[in-house]
């Protein structure tokens, strides 16, 4: 990634990678980058199929999520015909709509599942703390792109604070899972910004003597117990552990060439929760079995490397920063959902991106891979 | 990284690079692998390593053994009529994780199941981490049409229905305490339904299954055990006449209002008995939680005193050792006689009597003068043989067997009450049984509540009547048959007895009570025992009014009526000849004839 940082930026030749070859091509003209594009494409059909069988072959399930899929797909169209110049002076304005929001929802908001979460502007509802996932990132990056890189103390500590105000309102809500993606999202940025070496140190030793005061003050006890029960499943099979425990039975009776597509027996007989949103990774696990695993890790290493070699050739700091940020983001969430259903990890509310049954983190997504579609195609 | 200052040079300042930014991208794409392939080892541990182990633990949450209802065998009457039966029916049951997300729903649910809405709500939210609980089990066919209209009109979700056997008495509480009843899981708990509960009961079938995590059966992978329904079990009872006893013995106890009271009928050629009630009753398809002193059946679990219903066998016991003939005199004196320190009386002064006239007036001081004609040994060997302290052999549960003390016990006065029928108890079917010993020319058949099979039917050992022990000669039975006629004479004790066209024959008896007080205090067994037809016997019943309080108390006003509406009917009912037309009879037989 290091070795051209010059190439790409003055003449658009095409001499640096054969994926786009065609110089002008209509994609290239739509703003949309083929490899990502073709990766994404790639990772929904497949999400489509799977969730045909994770929810027993209901045309409603499948139709929804498609209608979900093209809204996606349109708004991610729509923010790549942005500039990087305009997404970076919309940095700040999403930001602080997002934090107003995050207020409105604390004052009016509507409770769900227990949480207050929502905001329901009658003709819809929908969570802010969706906006914040780009919010943050876009933030941050817009704040370390004005100095020079790697950002000094100060500014360090400028956009830890951007980033506390609303994660700390969104774990109040409380929504572990949108709190540990935001905040990663903010704190990959920083890394993606060079972060000094040091200061990385002083965190990593912050949140370690921060973690045990979390654990006794600031968690509630359903988090506390989600956590106990993934050191034990056992403790508690009939209640969180059943997940854990079904998740697992359905993964690990797939063997390596899985009981094949509508086949599998604990997806099917409904012993597998949330089968066709939080669970699906276990679906796939249980009908595919390693090999589908495998080859659907592959596709997502390459959507995550394709972002990856976006956030090299970008343009300017911030596109860098930007990309890189939210590149690593959706691999968090590819890693603490797969963390999760394999025992990895406790039970956080995180979908398998671009696959799990459900709305509005895939536009949020979607809208992410936008940018980096921006980033990369707006650089003459 | 070294461009931007060209596009945006307000904004931007060029980057410090640093070699630690080449470290940096090492580490990210080290992280980056390192999280690839941590959560590929996961997959494979679980897919491959633990594969086994987690494939056998899934099909443990989903393969289930589960039974096969089978039917429980039917118990007919002797003629084949149903009396107790098995019909399939639906349990339904639900799944309380699902029925929670319609509580509202719950109400009208409850009221077609005749259950209490808040209860069912309570029930519901306190299994709400479970999945199966039963609603109400054995539902009717209605009910279950209701339950499937609520379910559809409200789209509940997670109730389903299962089939199990539900059993069902049509004989009520005619034949409640001959047939008893089973439990919930169709297990027989009192009566026939214990007694044969072996032969009746059904093994249900065993099949494996493949079920879902809401307890839904989805396949069934194979039959691993066929059920086996019950055998179905024929009892000797003829329906009609049951009905026909019950109803004249409860006029009686009502009439009379007695404590209770018992019929036998026993068919005389195979000991079978064809009917056999009590009082009070109880329905064994509603009723199971009542008094136990309602479903007793009294004619197998009570004793009685015998009374005078005793007399008949110490002549014959006499007569058998030829030391009295029909004609003998015996002088009963004033009425009274004393025995030791005690004194026998009887009702009126009968002055000298001959043994006919013993049994025709029942004279107390009469039979204690034949006993007395003969050793212990010999009344004892009688009683003895004719069942008296010995369990019938019905193999019903409960049965008692009487008392009937050995003769090396008895003093004096022991003699002399064994003679008019104190001192030992029977039951009313033991009682039944030695008046069938007189009926069948002295010869004892056991008795038994299962039809006999005959032995030609192809079924030779099945219920075959077994071999009969003759306790009296046929003469003495039927000089004694003849003295028992007269009981039912004009000048007998149980006129009311008669039935005009048949002869009949039979003995009263008016037992007092022993209670913790002794004999006394007014209360009485009212009994009668008898055949009929009289000159070639074809059934013998008894009766037994316990405790009349209505003013009448003796056997032959309080029972002798039941007898005579029973086996009147029961006449008519089996088609028995008449044995006794008088000319006048005969007449008005023929006149009632239409012309040619």
């Amino acid at each position: 990634m290091a070795t051209k940082p010059i190439s790409t930026g003055a003449i658009p030749s095409g001499f640096d990678l054969d994926l786009e070859a065609a110089p002008p091509s209509i994609l290239r003209r739509l703003h949309l980058d083929p490899p990502l594009l073709l990766g994404l494409l790639a990772l929904c059909g497949f999400g489509l199929l799977v969730l045909y069988s994770a929810g027993d072959r209901n045309p409603l399930i499948v139709e929804r999520q498609l209608l979900r899929l093209s809204l996606a797909f349109g708004f991610m169209c729509g923010v790549a015909q942005l500039s990087p110049v305009t997404l970076r002076n919309w940095s700040m304005p999403l930001y602080f709509l997002g934090v107003l929001m995050l207020i409105a929802v604390m004052l009016f908001g509507d409770i769900g599942k227990g949480a207050q979460r929502w905001l329901d502007f009658g003709f819809l509802r929908f969570q802010p703390s969706e906006i914040l996932k780009l919010g943050v990132p876009m933030a941050v990056a817009w704040l370390l792109s004005m100095r020079p890189l790697p950002p000094r103390l100060s500014w360090t500590f400028l956009a830890v604070i951007l980033i506390l105000i609303p994660v700390l309102m969104i774990a109040e809500q409380p929504d572990l899972g949108t709190s540990l993606l935001v905040t990663s999202a903010g704190i990959l940025v920083l890394f993606m910004a060079g972060l000094r070496w040091r200061i990385i140190l002083a965190l990593a030793v912050l949140i370690a003597a921060i973690a045990p005061l979390v654990w006794f003050f600031a968690m509630h006890d359903y988090q506390r117990a989600r956590v106990l029960t993934f050191l034990n499943p056992e403790s508690d099979p009939l209640g969180t552990g059943y997940h854990i425990i079904q998740s697992q039975i359905a993964i690990g009776s797939g063997g390596i060439s899985g009981k094949g597509w509508l086949n599998g027996t604990q997806s099917h007989l409904e012993f597998l929760p949330e089968r066709h949103t939080d669970f699906i990774f276990a679906v796939i696990g249980e009908e595919f079995g390693l090999t589908g695993i495998l080859a659907l890790l592959v596709l997502y290493l390459f959507i995550i490397l394709r972002g990856l070699v976006i956030a090299a050739r970008a343009a300017d700091n911030y596109g860098r920063i930007l990309a890189g940020g939210l590149t690593l983001v959706f691999f968090v969430y590819l890693f603490v959902n797969v963390g999760m259903v394999t025992g990895l990890l406790p039970v956080v509310g995180v979908p398998l991106p671009l696959i799990s049954y459900g709305g509005t983190s895939m536009v949020t997504l979607m809208a992410g891979f936008g940018m980096l579609m921006s980033i990369e195609t707006h650089k003459k | 990284m070294a461009k931007s200052p060209s596009r945006r040079p307000r904004r931007l300042l060029p980057p410090r690079a640093k070699p630690n930014l080449v470290w940096r991208r090492r580490l990210l794409v080290g992280v980056l692998s390192a999280a690839f392939v941590t959560l590929s080892a996961a997959v494979f541990y679980r897919q491959v390593i633990e594969t086994d182990f987690l494939r056998t633990e899934g099909e443990r949450r989903y393969l289930r053994d589960a039974e096969i209802a089978a039917r429980r065998g039917m118990i007919m009457d002797r003629n084949g009529e149903p009396l107790a039966v098995s019909t399939p029916v639906e349990t339904v049951w639900a799944d309380p994780r699902r029925l929670a997300e319609h509580l509202d729903a719950l109400a009208p649910l409850a009221s077609v199941l005749g259950l209490d809405a808040g209860a069912l709500r309570e029930k519901v939210a306190a299994n709400r981490e479970r999945g199966f609980i039963y609603l109400k089990r054995r539902v009717s066919f209605d009910e279950a049409r209701q339950v499937r209209e609520v379910i559809a009109r409200h789209q509940i979700s997670g109730i389903d229905f299962e089939t199990e056997y539900r059993r069902f008495y049509p004989g009520a509480e005619v034949f409640g305490h001959v047939i008893g009843f089973t439990n919930i899981e169709d297990r027989g708990q009192e009566g026939m339904e214990l007694a044969y509960d072996d032969l009746l009961k059904a093994e249900p079938g065993l099949r494996r299954i493949i079920r879902d995590g809401r307890h839904r059966i989805v396949q069934e992978v194979e039959q691993i055990r066929p059920p086996h329904p019950g055998k179905d079990l024929t009892l000797s009872l003829d329906r009609r006449l049951q009905f026909l006893a019950y109803r004249e013995l409860m006029k009686a106890v009502k009439e009379h209002k007695a404590r209770g009271g018992t019929v036998v009928v026993l068919d005389v050629a195979s000991g079978e008995v064809l009917a056999m009630v009590n009082q009070p009753g109880y329905n064994p398809n509603a009723d199971r939680e009542t008094d136990a002193d309602h479903r007793r059946n009294r004619a197998l679990t009570d004793v009685m005193e015998p009374g005078s219903t005793a007399k008949p066998f110490v002549v014959a016991a006499a007569l058998e050792k030829k030391l009295i003939s029909p004609g003998t005199r015996i002088a009963t004196g004033s009425g009274m006689m004393m025995v030791g320190k005690n004194t026998v009386r009887d009702v009126h002064n009968y002055g000298n009597l001959d043994v006919t006239g013993v049994i025709t007036k029942s004279s107390n001081v009469g039979s204690v003068k034949i006993a007395q004609m003969m050793d212990y040994a010999t009344l004892w060997n009688l009683y003895d043989q004719l069942g008296f302290g010995h369990a019938t052999g019905v193999g019903f549960p409960g049965e008692t067997v009487g008392r009937l003390r050995h003769y090396t016990k008895w003093r004096p006065f022991d003699h002399a009450t064994m003679a008019f029928g104190y001192s030992f108890s029977v039951t009313a079917l033991q009682l039944a049984q030695s008046y069938g010993v007189l009926a069948a020319d002295g010869v004892k058949r056991p008795v038994t509540l299962l039809k006999r099979i005959p032995a030609t039917d192809g079924h030779p050992d099945e219920h075959a009547a077994p071999s009969a022990v003759r306790v009296l000669s046929a003469d003495t039975a039927r000089k004694v048959r003849a003295m028992m006629e007269t009981v039912v004479s004009d000048k007998g004790t149980a006129k009311q007895a008669q039935i005009p066209g048949y002869r009949v024959g039979g003995k009263t008896g008016t037992a007092k009570k022993a209670g913790p007080g002794g004999y006394g205090a007014g209360r009485y067994q009212s009994v009668f025992a008898g055949f009929i037809p009289a000159g070639q016997p074809r059934l013998v019943m008894v009766v037994m009014v316990d405790e009349p309080r209505g003013g009448a108390y003796y056997g032959g006003v309080v029972a002798a009526p039941v007898f005579q509406r029973v086996m009147e009917g029961a006449m008519r009912l089996l088609n028995i000849p008449p044995d006794d037309l008088e000319p006048s009879m005969l007449l008005a037989v023929a006149g009632r004839e239409p012309a040619p």
